[in-house]
């Protein structure tokens, strides 16, 4: 059996834990056949996160199933990687915030999917518009993910946008939620820089937005 | 009533109920923030006092011409007599507050609150109350509860609920058993204020948040028990969430009508539901905002064309409110579609 055919069954039985909610199967893909903890988020995670992230967008996927894989694949991260590993491999700032919102489980979840990827980001919850400028400019962030799933805090979004634009180095503004993927044409209205579909989307967008790092 | 219509509101969507073909097909636009603006008032201020909903409500009836009036106000309403909080804003839908359930070790405690205790609930049944005193039997009154598997997310937020689904299942079970009391109570409470029928919430039950498999564990028996405690019909609504996998499960537990989402063929979803149930949807209303005149007109004649042949279907949006962003030309635009597209017979689709 070839290293492809391997690493292919890992990932199945990775993602059938994950779907299942089987932590301590996902472990125990995790741990064989000694892989690095740097290869098994690259080779295993990652991708298996990825190839979830798509089942939600097609539908075939719940949201809950992507919640628990994420959160699970955080956790293992967690365990893989010596505590201040994570923020070593990411010094490019990333943070995420509810604009406006008090719907905060789309946040959770692309939270744990970019701690899950290796990716190092701050979680400032709820922020206006105003606390939201604030928090990028004090931390000096390069990317700003925002997470909505109300239709008027996503049109907020355009205010927030306006803002950053008069801030001396704004950060990529990435966003994403419910009323992203029913309108197409959101995007462009609020003058977002990027839209993500799925927490795994996020995460490629993230590493688009930094120019390939982490 | 249009000079067209041959049938009451009434009339019309229990024809379509019982999958047969009425004067037209009958539609439901959910304005239940609009009226507010009707009476230029703050959203706060309408939603204040019964008479504020019941004139928005006939008013905005008058205006669009649509096939059922609603009690409902906001979806916090359910939390409030939990001792939870409504958060307003003057561009949306108001907001549940800080959860009531703060760790699962206080579910145990729990149990379910009285109806009467709860200002913002006897303000709901007040308006059913006096909408039918204004509209007698004619016109269809749509209570709406939120079912005892999603009204969680309010209770003790989303992540917390997801946590406890899969951590926790005794504690999940006890949690729907005290709130299927309460939805059941709420629900005949609404039935026998002169509420028509119920209009279901359920989103969590959706296959776009949680797998079938976990729905049919742990949230149809509840269902099954809810509405066979009703003293009137139930129509299950998704808010957006896809139904295709659950059909079966839906028409099992003894609901008269499904939500389809704008993310599902909607003629796939009637073909499922067929004789069983009545497709409600699949308008999007998020996308509605900038529909022009003709891009609605559009949508109605394809979903109509899609779902309409054989009753069984009403024509709404398909989340169950339209977003207070929507210009009102563009419910004029649907409205008017309707009455062009939605006669039957429907010969101009053979066409």
């Amino acid at each position: 059996m070839t290293g492809h055919d391997t690493a292919t069954r890992a990932r199945r039985r990775l993602r059938t834990a994950l779907l299942g909610v089987d932590r301590l199967a996902a472990r125990d893909v995790l741990h064989e056949n000694g892989r690095t903890s740097f290869e098994s988020i690259d080779q295993l995670i990652v991708p298996t996160l990825e190839g979830i992230g798509l089942g939600w967008e097609e539908g075939s996927v719940s949201l809950s199933q992507v919640y628990m894989a994420s959160r699970i694949a955080e956790e293992l991260v967690e365990e893989l990687l010596p505590a201040d590993a994570v923020a070593d491999r990411a010094a490019p700032r990333v943070g995420i915030t509810a604009l406006e919102d008090y719907h905060l489980l789309g946040l959770r979840i692309v939270y744990a999917a970019l701690r899950a990827s290796g990716v190092a980001v701050i979680n400032y919850g709820r922020a206006t518009v105003e606390e939201a400028v604030e928090n990028s400019r004090r931390d000096g962030l390069r990317v700003l993910l925002v997470s909505v799933l109300m239709l008027p805090a996503a049109l907020r979004i355009r205010d927030l946008m306006d803002a950053l634009a008069r801030e001396e180095a704004p950060p990529t503004v990435i966003a994403g939620g419910a009323p992203f993927r029913f309108d197409a044409q959101l995007r462009d209205e609020v003058g977002v820089d990027l839209v993500g579909d799925s927490a795994t989307d996020a995460v490629a967008l993230v590493r688009q937005a930094l120019g390939g790092a982490p | 009533m249009n000079r067209a219509d041959r049938m009451t509101p009434a009339e019309r969507i229990g024809t379509t109920l019982g999958h047969s073909e009425p004067d037209r097909v009958p539609f439901l636009l959910p304005t239940i923030l609009q009226g507010a603006r009707e009476l230029g008032l703050s959203i706060r201020e309408y939603f204040s006092r019964a008479d504020h909903v019941v004139e928005g409500q006939l008013r905005l009836r008058e205006r669009y011409g649509h096939d059922a009036l609603f009690g409902f106000m906001y979806a916090s309403e359910e939390l409030e007599p939990w001792g939870g909080e409504t958060l307003f804003r003057d561009d949306g839908p108001p907001n549940a507050g800080a959860p009531v359930i703060r760790t699962p070790e206080d579910i145990a405690g729990l149990e379910p609150p009285d109806i009467d205790s709860s200002p913002a609930l006897r303000r709901v049944l007040t308006v059913i109350e006096r909408l039918r005193e204004r509209v007698g039997d004619e016109v269809p009154i749509m209570g709406v509860a939120i079912a005892p598997f999603s009204l969680p997310v309010m209770q003790m937020g989303f992540e917390a609920y997801l946590d406890l689904m899969h951590e926790r299942p005794d504690l999940l079970d006890h949690l729907l058993g005290v709130n299927e009391a309460f939805c059941v109570a709420w629900c005949n409470a609404q039935l026998d204020a002169g509420a028509t029928a119920i209009s279901y919430t359920d989103p969590v039950s959706s296959p776009t948040i949680v797998p079938p498999e976990l729905a049919r564990r742990h949230a149809f028996p509840v269902t099954q028990r809810v509405l066979g405690a009703l003293r009137g019909p139930a129509a299950m609504g998704l808010a957006s969430g896809r139904c295709l996998a659950i059909v079966d499960d839906v028409a099992g537990v003894g609901a008269v009508g499904v939500s389809a989402s704008c993310q599902e063929d909607l003629a796939e979803v009637k073909a499922a539901c067929r004789g069983r149930l009545t497709v409600m949807g699949p308008l999007n209303a998020i996308e509605m905002r900038r529909w022009t005149p003709e891009q609605a007109e559009e949508q109605v004649r394809a979903a109509i064309a899609a779902a309409g042949p054989g009753g069984g279907f009403v024509l709404t949006d398909n989340h169950g409110e339209i977003p207070w962003q929507v210009p009102d030309e563009v419910l004029d635009a649907v409205a008017a579609a309707v009455q062009r597209w939605g006669r039957y017979p429907l010969d101009w689709i053979e066409a």
